[in-house]
Order: C-alpha cells, then sequence, then structure tokens
C-alpha cells in the first residue's frame, strides 16, 4: 500500500512547463518612474494615472500585515519586475491569428479554447501574463449589451464606466497589496451587465503566470446593474519555478437592486514543492459590495495551490434584503500555508449571509480560517449562518479558526458552529475492509467532507475540482 | 453445521501478534469449515477484538509468528482489501463515522467492488437501490437511512445493523463478527441474529466474538472458544457457553494452569 501511496505523493506539479515566448519585460524595481510606464505603455487617461500614484503613495506608507497565520521571508519588491507583455506579432482579430506557442500552452493545460467556448458554451477572456490576448464570444454577449473585456480594453472603450467604479468595493489604500494592485495592476477582466439582462452563459477567464519572477497584479471589476445576474468563472494554473512569486489580485464586485453575481474560482497555482520550495504567493483582495435592495454576491471557491494563500472575498450587505454567500474549500498538503476565509459586513435591514467553509490540511501544511460577521447598529432583522469545518490528514498538519463576531443590533441572529476531523487509518481500514482502496477511500472522504461546497459550483467546475482535489491528496493518507 | 464433507476455509496455526510492541497473541491455533458457527468468548483483554483485526489485517497489528492459510491461500499475501474481495469480511465492534459520504453509495461501491472480483455485473445505482431495499428489509431497517451519511449519527443498534446489511450485501465466505451484541437491545438483537442466521449455508462460516452467552441464544454455534492472554485456553461445544454464563472464566483459567503446571 505505502509504495503505491508514496508514489501518488511524489507526483510532479502537472501544469509546471514555462512557454517560450519572448516578453517584454520592465526592468526590475517599483517607483513613480514604473508606475508611469505602465500607464503610458497602456495609453491610459490621465485619471488613472492618478489613481494608481495616489495608491502608490498610500502603499510606501504602509506595511505589510503581520496577523495573518503564516511565515515567509520578506518579499524585495524592488527585485520584482512589475510589467511584462508578450510581444504581439500583429494586432488580432480572431483566434486562429493567437501565437501557437501559447495555444499550445493552452492545450497543456487542458483548456482547450475552441471545445470549450464551442461545447460549453463558455466565453473565455484569456489572460497570459498580464495582457488579454483573446476575447471569444465577445460579439454574442455585446448582442445583448454586455461588455466582457481586458480591463485595459475597458479604459479605452468604456472609460466612463471604469473611472465610476474602480477603487469604489476596495479603495486604493485598503490594504497593503490591493493598495500595490491599485498601482502596478497591468491587467485583468472587465465585465458590465447591464440592466434586466441575464448573461446567457457562464463567463471564464483563465490566468497563467508565466514570466519568472514577474508578479501578476490582475485587477477584475465586475459590474451588475438593476435587475442582472452573471455566474463568472476564474481558474488559475502556473508553472514550476524555484523562486517564490507574488500575485496580488483586487476583485471587485458591484451588485445594484435585485442584481445576483456569483464569482466561482477553482485555484491550482503552483505550492511549491514537496519540502516548500517555491511556489506562488497569493495575497488577493476580493470584495462585493451588494449596493442594491435584494442584490446578492456569492463567493465560491476551490483553493489548492499557492505556497502562501491570504485571501477574504468578502461582502458588503448594504442594500435591503440583500444576500452574501461564501462557501470554500481550502485544501493545503507539504509545506502550503493559507489563511483565508471571509468577512460578511451587514448594513441594510434583513441582510442575510452564509458561509460554509472546508479546510483540508495534509502533509506539514498549515490551514487557517479566518472570518468577520459584523452586523452594523442599522441592519436590523439580519442573520448570519457560518459553518467551519476542517479536517486533518496526518499528524504534522495544522488546522486553525478564527472567527470574528460583532453584532451591534439586538434583532440580528448570527450561528457559527465548527467541527474538526480526521481522515485516520480507522476510516481507511473501514473501507478496505469492505473492499474498497484507500485511494478511492479518501476520495470519498474528500468529495463527502466538501460536499455543501462542490453543489455550489456550475457543473464542469464540480468535475474539474473534485479531480484537482483527488490529485491533491491522494497519497497524504497512509 | 458441522458437515462432513466440508473443506477448511481458515487455517490458523502458532498465530503470534504485537501491537506497539506488545505481544496480544501468543500463539493461536484454529481451523473453521464451510458451514460452521465458532463463538470466540473470553474476558477484556483477551485478544478476541485483535484476532478479529488480525484476520481483516489491520496495519496497526504486526504479525510476529505463525501462519493463515484462507481458502488455501496465504493471507498474509493479501492486503486488507484484498481479503474482503476474497470474502473474508469483518463486522467492527465500533463502526467508524464516515461524514458526507452517503450511505448507499458506500454500499454500492463496496457491493460492486465485490461484484466485479467474482467477475459478476455491477448495479447502476437504480438497479442497486432496489436490491438493498431488499436486504433491509432482511434487517428491518427504515430505507431513509440510505440518504445518511455513513453510520453518521447512528444509534449503536442501527450501526450494527448496518455491518449487517454489509454482510448481507457481500455475502462473505467467512464473517467475523466482533461483539455484534453489545449496545443492542433485545428486540435488535433478535432481528440482527435471525438476518445472521438467513444468511449461514453450508458454503460459509462465522466467528462470532462475544462476551455473552446471550447472542448465542439466537446463533447456536457448532464450536465455543475461549480466549486468555493471547491464547486459546478451551475449546468445547455450545453447552461450554452455558457454563461460562453460571460459573464465569475464572475456572477456565485456572484449569488451563493446572494442565499446563501438570
Amino acid at each position: 500500500m505505502s509504495a503505491v501511496l508514496q508514489n501518488l505523493v511524489n507526483q510532479p506539479y502537472k501544469h509546471g512547463f514555462v512557454t517560450e515566448i519572448e516578453s517584454d519585460i520592465a526592468p526590475k524595481g517599483l517607483n513613480e518612474d514604473i508606475i508611469r510606464l505602465i500607464s503610458t505603455k497602456k495609453n491610459e487617461p490621465a485619471w488613472l494615472l492618478d489613481f494608481r500614484l495616489k495608491a502608490y503613495e498610500q502603499w510606501l506608507k504602509m506595511e505589510e500585515p503581520k496577523w495573518p497565520n503564516v511565515k515567509y521571508p520578506k518579499i524585495d519588491f524592488q527585485a520584482i519586475s512589475y510589467y511584462s507583455a508578450p510581444k504581439p506579432k500583429k494586432k488580432l482579430n480572431s483566434m486562429d491569428e493567437v501565437d501557437p506557442e501559447l495555444l499550445r500552452t493552452f492545450e497543456k493545460l487542458g483548456v482547450p479554447m475552441h471545445e470549450r467556448a464551442a461545447l460549453a458554451g463558455v466565453a473565455v477572456d484569456v489572460i497570459f501574463d498580464s495582457v488579454s490576448v483573446a476575447t471569444t464570444y465577445k460579439q454574442k454577449l455585446a448582442e445583448v449589451g454586455i461588455i466582457f473585456c481586458s480591463i485595459s480594453e475597458a479604459v479605452q472603450m468604456h472609460p466612463q464606466l471604469v473611472k465610476q467604479y474602480l477603487g469604489t468595493v476596495v479603495p486604493v489604500g485598503d490594504n497593503y497589496y490591493a493598495a500595490l494592485n491599485s498601482a502596478v495592476f497591468t491587467d485583468g477582466t472587465f465585465c458590465f451587465i447591464p440592466k434586466g439582462v441575464k448573461c446567457p452563459m457562464d463567463l471564464s477567464t483563465y490566468f497563467r503566470i508565466n514570466t519568472e519572477e514577474s508578479g501578476q497584479f490582475e485587477r477584475t471589476l465586475i459590474i451588475g446593474e438593476e435587475g442582472s445576474s452573471v455566474s463568472y468563472l476564474e481558474g488559475c494554473t502556473a508553472p514550476k519555478f524555484d523562486t517564490n512569486q507574488l500575485h496580488a489580485a483586487v476583485v471587485e464586485l458591484v451588485a445594484l437592486d435585485n442584481a445576483d453575481i456569483k464569482y466561482s474560482t477553482v485555484q491550482n497555482w503552483y505550492a511549491g514543492d514537496e519540502n516548500g520550495l517555491g511556489g506562488i504567493y497569493n495575497f488577493v483582495t476580493k470584495r462585493g459590495l451588494a449596493k442594491g435592495v435584494n442584490s446578492r454576491i456569492s463567493w465560491t471557491q476551490v483553493e489548492t495551490g499557492s505556497a502562501i494563500t491570504w485571501k477574504y472575498p468578502s461582502c458588503i450587505l448594504q442594500g435591503e434584503n440583500s444576500v452574501g454567500e461564501f462557501y470554500s474549500v481550502a485544501v493545503t498538503n507539504h509545506y502550503q500555508q493559507a489563511d483565508t476565509g471571509t468577512k460578511m459586513i451587514h448594513i441594510g435591514k434583513n441582510t442575510r449571509s452564509t458561509i460554509v467553509s472546508k479546510g483540508i490540511s495534509a502533509g506539514h501544511s498549515n490551514n487557517s480560517y479566518r472570518g468577520l460577521v459584523r452586523i452594523a447598529p442599522t441592519a436590523a432583522g439580519a442573520r448570519n449562518y457560518s459553518q467551519c469545518d476542517s479536517m486533518l490528514i496526518g499528524d504534522k498538519c495544522g488546522a486553525h479558526t478564527f472567527p470574528y463576531i460583532q453584532v451591534r443590533n439586538q434583532q440580528a441572529k448570527v450561528e457559527h458552529e465548527a467541527s474538526t476531523s480526521k481522515i485516520g487509518e480507522d476510516q481507511l481500514f473501514y473501507f478496505a475492509q469492505r473492499g474498497i482502496g484507500s485511494e478511492e477511500a479518501v476520495s470519498m472522504i474528500i468529495n463527502g467532507f466538501c460536499k455543501d461546497v462542490f453543489q455550489q459550483l456550475p457543473m464542469e467546475f464540480a468535475v474539474e475540482a473534485t479531480k484537482l482535489l483527488e490529485f491533491k491528496l491522494e497519497g497524504s493518507v497512509g | 453445521m458441522i458437515h462432513e464433507d466440508s473443506k477448511a476455509l481458515l487455517e490458523i496455526r502458532g498465530l503470534r501478534a504485537t501491537v506497539n510492541g506488545i505481544e496480544i497473541l501468543k500463539g493461536i491455533d484454529l481451523t473453521v469449515r464451510s458451514g460452521e458457527v465458532h463463538a470466540i468468548m473470553g474476558t477484556n483483554g483477551s485478544g478476541k477484538s485483535t484476532l478479529a483485526k488480525v484476520l481483516a489485517g489491520h496495519n496497526a497489528y504486526q504479525v510476529t509468528g505463525g501462519s493463515i492459510t484462507f481458502e488455501g491461500n496465504n493471507l498474509f499475501d493479501l492486503e486488507p482489501e484484498e481479503r474482503a474481495r476474497a470474502g473474508l469480511f469483518l463486522a467492527f465492534q465500533y463502526p467508524i463515522e464516515i461524514p458526507g459520504v452517503s450511505n448507499s453509495h458506500f454500499l454500492r461501491l463496496a457491493y460492486n467492488t465485490v461484484q466485479a472480483q467474482h467477475g459478476k455485473d455491477e448495479l447502476d445505482p437504480l438497479e442497486f437501490e432496489d436490491f438493498v431495499r431488499e436486504k433491509m428489509k432482511l434487517l428491518d431497517m427504515n430505507p431513509d437511512f440510505l440518504d445518511r451519511g455513513v453510520n453518521e449519527g447512528f444509534s449503536g443498534g442501527e450501526k450494527k445493523r448496518n455491518e449487517i446489511l454489509q454482510m448481507a450485501l457481500l455475502e462473505p465466505r467467512l464473517a467475523i463478527l466482533d461483539e455484534t451484541d453489545s449496545g443492542l437491545d433485545i428486540d435488535a438483537l433478535r432481528i440482527v441474529t435471525n438476518g445472521v442466521n438467513k444468511l449461514a449455508t453450508k458454503d460459509n462460516a462465522i466467528i462470532l466474538v462475544t462476551h455473552y452467552q446471550r447472542m448465542l441464544n439466537y446463533i447456536v454455534p457448532d464450536f465455543v472458544h475461549v480466549m486468555q492472554a493471547g491464547r486459546i485456553i478451551k475449546t468445547g461445544g455450545k453447552e461450554l457457553a452455558l457454563d461460562l454464563e453460571t460459573r464465569g472464566y475464572d475456572w477456565v483459567g485456572a484449569e488451563y494452569h493446572a494442565a499446563a503446571e501438570a
């Protein structure tokens, strides 16, 4: 039994390869000149340069957060290159014109775009390092008035919309990494669903960090106007490197009256090797503003990658009767560290939130849930239900829960449940005694544990997530 | 039932086993033939449950000596799941809970794994549903429990019934029931033992591990073995269990030691 398991444990990261594409890389280091360079390269309007410079000014005065339950060597922000773009051979009008090497990369990642787009009906806005290369289905979406493009393009084509919403949910000085992102973000996704439009398909973006030592600073902005709805899928994977790579993304969601935004993530960035060498630092700020009455923001995440994850997709429930949801599976193995959770800020009356967090720790990893539920004095009738479950595999890993509950309204109702369990020898023996081998047993136990979250994922993502978890954890038991 | 022409299913010779370096089994000899029911009795710590777990292949126990053949094959060559597929079944004393894994999914996977082993057809979820419901009637079980997590929140009695349901599904050659009677009220005991009796054929065999004689009122053993300090110190017929019930275990030990010294 143990030889098979050893094999599985030592499976190399499947997506570890580097694509040879000429990159246009900025000199290392961060200063005003670099920010001006980024802004100039991207032909940005003055207000956006101001936005960046203001963020940079704030960032200089800030310190890296020390409170997360993670440990890593100090990051040298001057050793990072803040801009890298594949050199386009010419302007691209269709997928056929995309660099074949790039397409091969996606093939290796198992993201055949044509098939994906055609079979699954998913529009994929592909991010390669920091510049959007191709957007499919844009035309079809445009027919119903949906804007789905790179944020750089949105800055050029729809500057008023970007200006109106950018930084309204995550202000430039919100936190250390959000400030950094606001100063240097190079690209990302923009999505605008106009009044009354139900997006006819799931929108999807695949991210990929490709140039060694180039931090990636994605910026995503999704706006759902009155009565609109959209489901957005984000999937991530990165090639294998020995030096750590910083990723500090910002995602902002705005839901107006009766709007519904569902944001799903499967994150599988390189987590470092079995000795904890290398891997991505994933320091992400994700926040949704349920601004309008009856609006709803739902986060679902399956976090399996990165050496360090620092991420709290949150909801500000401002509109009356607005709803916030957070469904999370976070898996850590080897020497991975995750400090992840959510914030539910109840401001409006009768706002409701649900938190379901499932943490799985294996190897020498540490997995922390950190969540805040705040009921403001204005939030009469607010309700929250939180459920945080941890599962331990082996005896060298850690699971931690840090719930913060602040209730300032007498009529609010807050519930919190937590559990810790362990995949033990005895569970596996029980399966074995019924003829079921340990691989299948682990897979069943894990899927059972994560069921409440997987049910929230769009169908194809759910399948992917299940496989990913099996892949990440097979062999960690035994 | 003892038959003239029955084959030896299980042959244990000089079995020694340790857990955490402490020797628990100190030389066990036991032969079980098809069609037979054996009861293994003894006080707490005598090694009964260890024997059951060693047979099933639990890796917390190290076999340090002796041999076990199961249907002519060396049992030590088989991993626990291979032993199960070969028809060795253990009804656990404390069936473990597996939250979130639905009982029906678990039962079907176990059933299909064993079916596949014998080159028989596997059942899809709908076919299995019909099949398992029939088996559940045997144990007077509520169909609702198929949708629950494996043993999750089950009462002690429900867990034991679930074990016997699995026995009914997997139709093992050798079933070892480890204190299946403990935690059962008298009605549940009757239902469970009745279920076991219906599963007993001339081709399979049952080993009952128990403290008490009361289970043996329902499942009548062909042999009763008394374990003490890692050895079988006395073997008799069903009347031995009645003796133990009235006289306790001490006299068996005294008799054994007296014989050993003589």
